[in-house]
Parts: structure tokens; sequence; C-alpha cells
């Protein structure tokens, strides 16, 4: 880099840009923050959707599944599962419930959680709620 | 080495080194059950493979900063650190609090391990990256916390440089911006939108400073190019690093709930972010051609170019390939962003702690400036082994993941994930054979600090 281009020019872009750049950033976040109720689908946070969610988070369902394309790649996207099954939130209390505890032979599994009936509405409620997110019309088809 | 207290790097980068392994080992596992699906079921299911192997992944990148910095910071302020003592203690406190999560993670359920750990009382666990209890996170935080006091102290009471002051700021920055993983609304998309306040923020905002002020000081150490001159490249890289990197937190705001307005503010300047990692290479180049000097460490040489070339690769152009909104429609959470997270992992974070070890360890093992030739060679063999087969496995996941796309996605009759899974299987196990590679490179670097230890040092050629 030329002479008439000195470090302390350069050190000033990097604190006057950082700067600017982080406020513009904290001003997205006040206005994305204002504008979430239009899309997160916050009417439906009942106190099942919450405890769903806390249960897919205290087995680590992330670890192997993405949610919102959010997440590991071994298993299916389970943000828009609930409408993939049909609507039907007993299609995937069915699914966890019957997962073989051994696995199947050479084939991925998912691991049976011997949920309660109760949990299983729950971690029913909590991916109905997230199919019903706003995502701009994510994913591309029902596949996910 | 010119004071004794810079020595404490050397657990640091023992310990980061071993947990390397152990985390490719799992890597090799989880490429595996990718083909196998019921390998290790259920034993080691998975999902729990894979939280050890990025879990470990950043623990170690931790420990290789923390080592990099304790090393570095004593020699660019030219006074003893603060407290060694300290810095030791802190090491211990972190290696068992990371060994005794690990085990946790291995030998119990992570539903009984959430239980155990009080989860309940501030829930943070289960979401991808901040898989640790809450309790395993405060130590994080504590000893975060002492070490920089530690490092900031020794700042203040010595030279301050721009690089060790952008090094700083880079660890603050960590810290700071890893507070928001105890925040965990019931509120999902809230809950994704400031998750990615630690992981973006971390990996393509203050890691950036962390990686460019450490490659500036290997690269003043061995090519003699003067300090002004590496300081400017330093500012100026770091600054297009935060100027792109900050609004580009957008690009991981397209399809969570958030408003549509992220898909242009983060396509626009997500698509920038390839400018400070394009700037690094150019400034690895230029600084080695400009050399003043021959410096005989030539392997640290090698692994500075190395990771300039790589982060761009990685987190630059394979970043670049997907974070378009029009094309992040398809490839969201396919292969194509696991191809992106392998090697911009290995080139930026990974092969920039592996240059500063490069270049310390001889120095703290008692060598003038490098180990003996043979040493090198071996530790450039495994420089390359490494590096190609991270190269091959990036190409292979990427083809798995335009396949993916197509087939899953893109095509008029879209099939369903386990379908299009068995259909790519044949990239997956190419990809496992690429990792098994890169453990035999992993290996053969972990050889080179055994191997040669009474020849005499390699000597500059002239």
């Amino acid at each position: 880099m030329s002479e008439t281009f000195t470090k302390s020019m350069a050190r000033n872009i990097f604190y006057g840009g950082s700067t600017f750049f982080f406020l513009l950033l904290l001003a997205l976040t006040f206005d994305t923050e204002s504008s979430l109720h239009e899309s997160d689908n916050r009417e439906n946070l009942t106190e099942q959707v919450a405890h769903g969610k806390r249960l897919w988070e205290e087995n680590n369902c992330i670890g192997c599944h993405t949610l919102l394309g959010e997440g590991a790649y071994f298993a299916p996207e389970l943000g828009n599962v609930y409408k993939r099954f049909g609507n039907s939130k007993e299609a995937i209390m069915g699914f966890i419930k019957s997962r073989p505890v051994d696995g199947i032979p050479g084939r991925r599994s998912m691991p049976q959680f011997n949920f309660t009936d109760e949990e299983l509405n729950a971690v029913a409620e909590f991916l109905k709620y997230a199919s019903e997110i706003n995502t701009q019309n994510w994913p591309p088809n029902i596949q996910g | 080495m010119n004071y004794q207290s810079q020595a404490v790097a050397k657990p640091y980068f023992m310990a980061a080194i071993g947990l390397f392994v152990g985390q490719i080992l799992f890597g090799v596992i989880l490429g595996l059950q990718y083909v196998v699906g019921d390998f290790l079921f259920p034993e080691i299911p998975f999902n729990v493979a894979r939280m050890v192997h990025t879990n470990l992944l950043i623990v170690w990148l931790l420990f290789g900063f923390m080592g990099s910095a304790y090393y570095l910071i004593p020699e660019e302020s030219e006074t003893e650190l603060w407290s060694p003592k300290l810095a030791l203690a802190m090491f211990w406190i972190f290696l068992v609090a990371g060994a005794l999560t690990i085990v946790g993670y291995l030998t119990v359920p992570y539903a009984t391990l959430a239980q155990i750990t009080g989860n309940d009382l501030l829930p943070t666990m289960g979401r991808e990256f901040l898989e640790q209890p809450t309790i395993t996170k405060i130590g994080i935080v504590v000893v975060a916390l002492a070490f920089i006091l530690n490092i900031g102290l020794t700042v203040l009471k010595g030279r301050k440089t721009a690089v060790s002051l952008v090094l700083l700021i880079g660890l603050v920055g960590l810290a700071v911006f890893f507070l928001f993983s105890f925040y965990n609304p019931e509120n999902l998309v809230r809950d994704k939108f400031y998750w990615w306040f630690v992981v973006h923020l971390w990996v393509e905002g203050v890691w950036e400073l962390i990686l460019g002020s450490l490659l500036a000081f290997v690269l003043i150490k061995t090519t003699g190019v003067d300090r002004e001159v590496i300081e400017k490249w330093l500012y100026v890289i770091i600054a297009m690093s935060l100027i792109t990197g900050l609004i580009g937190t957008g690009h991981h705001f397209f399809w969570i709930g958030t408003p549509e307005y992220w898909q242009w503010w983060g396509s626009i300047f997500s698509a920038m972010e390839p400018i400070p990692f394009f700037m690094m290479t150019l400034f690895a180049f230029n600084m080695v051609n400009r050399r003043r000097r021959n410096h005989p460490n030539q392997a640290a040489v090698l692994w500075a170019l190395g990771t300039g070339v790589m982060a761009f690769l990685g987190a630059g152009v394979w970043g670049f390939l997907h974070t378009l909104a029009p094309v992040n429609y398809y490839t969201h959470g396919t292969q194509i962003t696991a191809a992106h997270g392998h090697m911009a992992f290995y080139g930026a974070y990974v092969m920039i702690v592996l240059t500063m070890i490069s270049y310390a360890m001889p120095l703290i093992r008692g060598r003038k400036e490098a180990a003996s030739r043979k040493s090198q060679v071996v530790e450039m063999w495994s420089f390359w082994l490494m590096t190609i087969s991270m190269v091959f496995i990036t190409l292979f996941l990427t083809a798995a993941g335009v396949l993916q796309t197509y087939l899953q996605r893109y095509t008029d009759t879209p099939m369903s994930f386990m379908v299009v899974q068995d259909k790519i299987e044949i990239f997956y196990w190419l990809r496992e054979g690429a990792g098994l590679v890169f453990l035999v490179g992993l290996l053969l670097y972990v050889s080179s600090f055994f191997i040669g230890q009474n020849e005499p040092e390699e000597t500059a050629k002239v």
C-alpha cells in the first residue's frame, strides 16, 4: 500500500467503520424487534409450546435435525414437519413414540426418548407452532 | 523466547492439539454414521457424536487462542505476563470443566445431563454449538474474564502495539458476545435471532480480529518486514471484516421468521465478506515476498501462507456460493452449508492456531529460532495431507449438497430427505475416505513434535 495512505488513516477507518456498522446493526435489531410480532407466530406461543421447546432442547433434537434450516443435516427438516405429516399432531406423536430402542439395522434411526403422552403432545404443539412462523415461503416445497 | 512467562502457552497448545485429535476421531465416527446409519447406535447416537465433534473444536480453538495470546502479549508488550500463576490455574479449570462436559455428553443421556446440571434454573442447553450445560457456560465466562484481566493488565503495563490492541479487542468481543448464549427466550424466532449474535459475530466478526492479529504477529517475526507496513494492512483487513461482517449477520435472517428486508441487507453485505479474506491472502503472500530475511522456521511460514489461502477459499468463496438470498432459498441447511463450515473453520481458525503453535512451540521448547529440518519436513507433510484432504472433504460435501438441493428442493418432482440421502451416499463414502486421510495427516502432525529432537536446529538459507 502506498506511502500517502498511513497507518493512522487505516486505524481510523477501522474504528469509524466498525462503530458505524455496529450502530447500524443495533438500529436494524431494534427495528426487527418492533415488527417481529407480525411474523413470529407469538399469538400461538402457549405454555405447551414453551414446554415442547424445552423438551426439544433437552433432548438435543438439533443434533440431528434442522429447524427452519438450522441445525444438523443428518435427519429431515422439522420446521414444516407438521404440514408434511398432513397437519397432524397425532402423526408426529405416533412417529416419535414408535422408534425402536435398538435402532434399525444398517439405517439411521431416531432414538427412543420414552416421552409421556403429555410430553409428546408438547413436542407436537411446538412443531405445529414452528410450522406457522412466517418464513418467507421457505422451504421451497413440502419435503423441507 | 524473550520472556519466561511466555512458556505458560505450552500447556494450552498441548491441550489444544490433544483435543483436536479427539475432535477428528469423532468426525470420522460421524462420517461413518452418515453411511452406516446404525454405527455405535444407540450407545453414541449421531447427535452426541456431533456435539462432541463441534464442542471439542470450539474448546480447542479457545485453548489455541488463549495460548497464542499468552505467548504473543508479553513479547509485544515487552514485559512479563501480569500473572503466569493465574494463567496456569485457568488452564486447569478450563481443561477439567471441558473434560467433564465431554464425559457428561458421552456417559449419560443429554436429557439427564440437563437435569443434573440444573438446566431448569437457567435453560441454555440444546441449541447448536451452545449445548454445554449452563454451569459449563458460566465456567467459560469465568475463565474468559480471568484471561482478559491477565492479558489486559499486561498490555496496560507494557508497550502498546496495534497487534496487541487488535487481539485484545477481538478477545473482549469474544467474551462479550458469548453472553448472548445465556439468553434463551421461549419465542423460537427471537431465540434463533440472538443465537447468531454468538455464532456469527464470533466467526464472521471478532474472531477475524484474533485471526488477523495472530497472522500479523507471525509475519512480523518471520519476514522482518517493517511493523508499520504490517499493522497498516492489519487495520484495513479488520476494518473490512467488521464493515462487511456486522450487517452480514443478515444472511442468517432470511428464513427464520424475521422481516423480509434482511434478504437485501444480508445478501449485499455478506457478498462483500470475501473481501477481507482475499486481502488476507494478498497480505500473507506480499509480506513473505517482501521478506528481509529467510526465516529458518519454514513450516510456520507455510502455515501462515496456507491460512491466507484456505480462509479465503473456505470462508470467502464457499461462503459466497450460497450467501445470496435467491440461492440460499434452495441451499439453506443442506450439505453445502456443511462443506462451507468445514473448510472455513479449517482454513481460518484451525490453521491460524497451528501457525502460532508452529512458530512458538520450538521457541518455548528451547530452540533459538526453529525446529530441526527433520521435524519440519514431517510437519510440512502433515500440512499438505490435512489441507488437501480438507479440500476433498469440501468438494465431496459440495457435490452431495448440489445433488441434495436439486433432488429435494429444485426439481419438479421433489423427493423426501431420506430418499435423497440414499442417492448421494457415494459422496459420503468419498468424504469418509478423505476424512481418514485427514486423520493420518493429523497423527503425522503430532509425531512431528517427537521427531528430530536431538538433531541440530534448522538454519536459514541465504
